[in-house]
């Protein structure tokens, strides 16, 4: 009998000292843990390792130390077609942050003008390139542009302005610019909808408000809107420069590997596949590829820290 | 009873079900063994056709105990999932050799035996092997298939109806051009620079090999008795950017399909083609078209043309099939698998020393300036590609510019010497 209770007791004390350790959470962690870590995390580290090894013909690897990052950034072989990668990375970057974003941020306030109908469909249509594969982009995009059946040249012949045509996609003065525009036409959604989202977000009791005590439409948007979607703004910075400095595939499919004419067009993605895989009858090496990819992260990771101590930590939340 | 009866039965089904798979199993096995099936690694994949339907049907006539299976990858996944298979144990006993360094490789990592002692390699010039062959030249790895030749392509009624003739000449070449673009009507010369290659494989590499001779001067830039700023590559970049004009509008963002497309459409009269244009014309010209080789400075000279090595097989140094694949390489370096392959994918030239009938009429154009003008490769692949920078990619890279009218003939050739005498010694002189 006073065994019976004694385990009683026992059992009713494991009880609450069983839910002090949340197992289920572990438990249901746990999945979703494995699997990041067996495919991200673990291939990050691996990459890294492998950056400081290098490869002879054998197939033989051992360890260099840094010299792949010294042969990246001071062998002028490396370092010109890296820096030129960087800066074409930074202005492909610079023109989807004013283009893409700018354009998103007006879209977004047009969409959310109460008195436009239809705005579901203009939604929709602009929306709809984000969701198209990028070969089908560029194609559909080299087709338009192309000199010999391109619609371009003949939609600007039609109004007078044929002499403006050029073969945008072949100079080296115009062809970043271009793919960059190709790019943010496919994206443009993204932002728009981010931006749209944060602006359904603001009390109409505030907007009310300010026009009351006078404001107009500017006003408006420049003292009321903009400070509410600032962090949004930040978001959507953020993930642009993330898929910016990560981009690859639409240069690929539109100027293939060499990112041509010259390397006007090559970025940290393109120098990334040629550096790795190799291209045409340059054997690809896997252990430069991944000093490339390696030196990729870090610049990544330099703009996301810039990013979070720099503008995160100012930006205030509101809460209604 | 009869529920359990009928349980034991089914296990006993199971079990015979099981023998008779493993009996069969091991009687294939046993079939397979005694027949030797050999499984050939390609990247044809647009070829799986007349292999399985003329070539390998030919081969088992005369070798009926001998199966063979043609597994083809797309080209661009081959090396990576040939590496792959190479390095698991799982990899065909016969493997297609792309030219060059990405077969050297394998060979240097033991994947691929010699050739030497197969019969049959006896039937290919040095030249025809070294694209398979160890630097020295002493070792080769792959028994040679097939060539492409580069010339230019012409549209024969546009010829016709502004009465001109093919060029032999490169001034004649200047005036044919000089009258088709004072015509107004057609395009002179078909050619974009947006891929890049165009312009160093069909622009640099078609007519280059008039200016340095052929082997001489690319035997002599892999000493370092030459340089790319010698006068003859030089006066190779010149002529190219005398192209331009002839290019129509907006060539620099012209590909390479838009170019095939713009003769094919009779829009332009003049094409530096390669030989494997020639069975995508027959398919979509709808006028007769003919071909001149690349046009020489003064007439009577010495004639060279680039009949680049391209294709090639070779046995996987782990088969266990390896007498059957030696027979299957020898039969490959014989006359006969040469007439059906030359006439099955005209534009791919097989590289024997033998007359081989090639049925197409251009086809057999190009393949026949072999006797008339000496035969070399292009120079940038043999050993000169396999640093950094590669030589072939910077020849892409400065022959679209020159080409685009960006960069002078001189400074294309000074930056391709400088690429090269980055890392290649005896360039470094």
């Amino acid at each position: 009998m006073t065994d019976l209770t004694a385990s009683s007791v026992q059992r009713a004390d494991a009880i609450p000292a069983r839910s002090r350790f949340p197992v289920h959470i572990a438990v249901f962690l746990a999945p979703a843990l494995a699997i990041y870590t067996l495919f991200s995390i673990y291939p990050l580290i691996d990459t890294i390792r492998l950056s400081l090894y290098a490869g002879d013909e054998t197939g033989a690897r051992s360890f260099v130390g840094l010299k792949n990052f010294d042969t990246l950034l001071n062998d002028p072989n490396w370092s010109g077609q890296f820096w030129n990668a960087l800066t074409n990375n930074l202005i492909f970057f610079a023109i989807h942050m004013v283009v893409q974003n700018g354009i998103g941020l007006g879209l977004a306030m047009l969409l959310s003008l109460p008195r436009l109908t239809g705005s579901s469909v203009y939604r929709t249509l602009i929306f709809l390139p984000t969701m198209l594969s990028v070969v089908i982009i560029g194609f559909i995009w080299q087709l338009i542009l192309n000199p010999l059946w391109g619609i371009a040249p003949s939609l600007l012949k039609a109004v007078g302005l044929g002499s403006l045509f050029g073969p945008w996609l072949g100079q080296e003065s115009t062809a970043l610019l271009t793919v960059s525009l190709i790019s943010v036409w496919q994206f443009v959604g993204i932002p728009m909808m981010l931006i749209y989202a944060a602006l359904l977000n603001i009390p109409d009791d505030l907007l009310d408000a300010a026009t009351v005590d006078g404001a107009g439409p500017f006003s408006v948007f420049w003292f009321v809107r903009l400070p509410l979607i600032l962090p949004t703004l930040g978001v959507v910075s953020i993930l642009t420069f993330v898929a910016n400095f990560n981009a690859f595939d639409l240069i690929y499919a539109i100027k293939g590997a060499l990112a041509g004419p010259n390397f006007s067009t090559d970025i940290l993605g393109t120098f990334f596949y040629r550096t790795f895989f190799g291209f045409q009858l340059q054997v690809g090496s896997p252990t430069m590829g991944a000093a490339v990819a390696t030196a990729m992260l870090i610049i990544i990771l330099i703009g996301v820290l810039i990013y979070l101590f720099g503008v995160q930590r100012r930006l205030q939340r509101h809460s209604f | 009873m009869t529920k359990l009866g009928s349980k034991a039965s089914l296990r006993r089904a199971g079990h015979l079900l099981a023998t008779a798979s493993v009996a069969a199993a091991a009687l294939a096995f046993a079939n397979a063994a005694s027949a030797q099936t050999l499984t050939i690694e390609s990247w044809r994949n647009d070829d799986a056709d007349v292999w399985n339907t003329k070539i390998i049907p030919a081969f088992n006539k005369k070798h009926p105990d001998i199966k063979v299976q043609f597994k083809a990858d797309p080209p661009t996944e081959y090396n990576a999932a040939l590496n792959a298979r190479l390095a698991g144990g799982t990899a065909g006993d016969i493997i297609t050799c792309r030219p060059f360094d990405t077969s050297l490789d394998m060979f240097k990592k033991g994947n691929l035996t010699s050739v030497n002692d197969v019969k049959g390699i006896e039937n290919f010039s040095d030249v025809a092997k070294s694209a398979w062959s160890t630097d020295d030249g002493k070792t080769t790895f792959c028994m040679p298939m097939a060539s492409v030749i580069h010339g230019f392509v012409y549209n024969k009624e546009i010829f016709d109806e502004l009465k001109l003739t093919p060029p032999k000449t490169l001034a004649e070449f200047h005036a044919v051009l000089d009258k088709i673009k004072a015509d107004g009507k057609y395009t002179p010369l078909a050619m974009g620079t947006a891929d890049q290659w165009e312009a160093a494989t069909m622009g640099f590499q078609n007519i280059g090999v008039n200016y340095w001779k052929g082997e001489e001067g690319r035997k002599a830039l892999i000493d370092g008795k030459q340089k790319f700023t010698d006068p003859a590559y030089v006066d190779v970049f010149k002529e190219l950017a005398t192209w331009a004009p002839y290019m129509g509008d907006g060539y620099k963002a012209q590909k390479y399909p838009d170019t095939q497309n713009l003769f094919t459409l009779g829009r332009a009269a003049i094409y530096p083609a390669g030989s494997w244009d020639v069975p995508i014309f027959r398919k979509q010209a709808d006028f007769e078209f003919d071909a001149f080789a690349p046009p020489v400075a003064k007439a009577g000279d010495k004639c060279y043309i680039s009949d680049h090595t391209d294709i090639a097989i070779g046995i996987n140094a782990k088969s266990k099939n390896a007498e059957a694949a030696k027979t299957f390489l020898s039969w490959v370096a014989s006359p006969e698998f040469a007439e059906i392959y030359a006439n099955e994918l005209p534009g791919f030239f097989p590289l024997l020393n033998a007359k081989v009938e090639v049925k197409d009429p251009v086809a057999a154009k190009f393949v026949g300036w072999r006797g008339t003008c000496e035969s070399s490769i292009r120079n940038s692949y043999q050993i000169l590609a396999r640093g950094t920078p590669s030589l072939e990619n910077e020849l892409w890279n400065v022959s679209a510019q020159v080409m685009n009218g960006s960069m002078k003939p001189e400074e294309a050739a000074k930056k391709v010497e400088d690429g090269l005498a980055s890392w290649y010694a005896p360039h470094k002189k």
